[in-house]
């Protein structure tokens, strides 16, 4: 059974805010809502700077999930987070839990009037007619049911943006870490949700000069 | 005649408060409380000029490895080659 997510490759992220840019358009997201969004550490520092494009992660274990009062969120098969429009209160609850800041919430309206919640469906749509019209305007493309991935994902033109199955899209970049020898100390080689390293892979060779980690997982 | 009509029309006015339908949803504590989606491969593959994946209706493991094909197609690796 699949769990879709999504894992950015801070090395490869150019801050091309093309992922931003494929899911405005794909889901035509309201202005002021930012479903996704690409965030840089240590920006104008040379040689610090790392960029990493967040949304919504459909954690396995989402604190959205756990918060909401009114229960308006579930979780497919494929383990994509997803909520219904109709039951949503727009109390901002998930907003708090959230720790990427994925929930948004249009503000178009008058006296800072705050709407029905808006994330990152993983272009899953939501509890409407799949690829109906309906579905469309409440949350945006359903690409999986196109058999698709995520367009942000698809669009990355360095693919730093890796969407699907975490155990594929873990392994590929587990081949990227060990081609360019150099990564692992930065995610640990647990990364991508925890998938147990494969026979053939090999960590690089420790490096003599680097000071021990106390932090590495 | 006209006081028997207007109080047919009072009456019918008194019984439409009687008949408005529940606006609140029972909820039920940690469940979800919304309506059922469809999964997706539950759809029809879409045509051909969508160039979305291909796979039998109904069947979710042929939908998984289209959408598997789309994954390993991320690792340019594998994609463009050695």
């Amino acid at each position: 059974m699949a769990r879709m997510k999504f894992l950015c490759d801070a090395e490869r992220c150019i801050e091309c805010n093309g992922c931003v840019t494929a899911c405005k358009n794909e889901n035509e997201v309201p202005w002021g809502v930012n479903r996704r969004r690409v965030v840089t550490l240590n920006d104008g520092v040379v040689g610090a700077e790392k960029s990493i494009s967040v949304a919504c992660m459909h954690c396995s274990d989402a604190p959205c999930m756990a918060v909401c009062p009114v229960d308006c969120f579930y979780r497919t098969d494929d383990g994509v987070v997803l909520h219904d429009k109709d039951l949503c209160i727009g109390c901002g609850y998930c907003f708090y839990a959230c720790p990427f800041g994925a929930p948004q919430f249009p503000q178009a309206g008058a006296f800072g009037l705050r709407g029905k919640m808006d994330k990152c469906t993983f272009c899953g749509g939501g509890p409407e007619p799949d690829r109906s019209e309906a579905e469309f305007k409440k949350y945006g493309r359903n690409r999986l049911a196109e058999g698709k991935l995520p367009a942000c994902a698809e669009m990355c033109s360095t693919k730093a943006l890796l969407g699907g199955d975490g155990d594929v899209i873990a392994d590929i970049y587990r081949e990227r870490v060990l081609r360019r020898g150099r990564g692992s100390e930065v995610w640990g080689w647990s990364t991508a949700y925890g998938l147990p390293p494969k026979p053939g892979a090999q960590p690089p060779a420790p490096q003599p000069q680097q000071a021990p980690t106390s932090g590495k997982s | 005649m006209r006081t028997l009509a207007l109080f047919i029309a009072l009456a019918a006015l008194g019984l439409a408060g009687c008949g408005e339908k529940e606006q609140v949803v029972v909820y039920k504590q940690g469940k979800y409380q919304g309506k059922p989606d469809n999964r997706s491969w539950e759809n029809e593959p879409p045509v051909a000029e969508l160039r979305g994946g291909k796979w039998t209706k109904g069947d979710r493991t042929s939908w998984e490895e289209a959408v598997k094909q789309r994954q390993l197609a991320q690792n340019e690796y594998r994609r463009i080659g050695q």
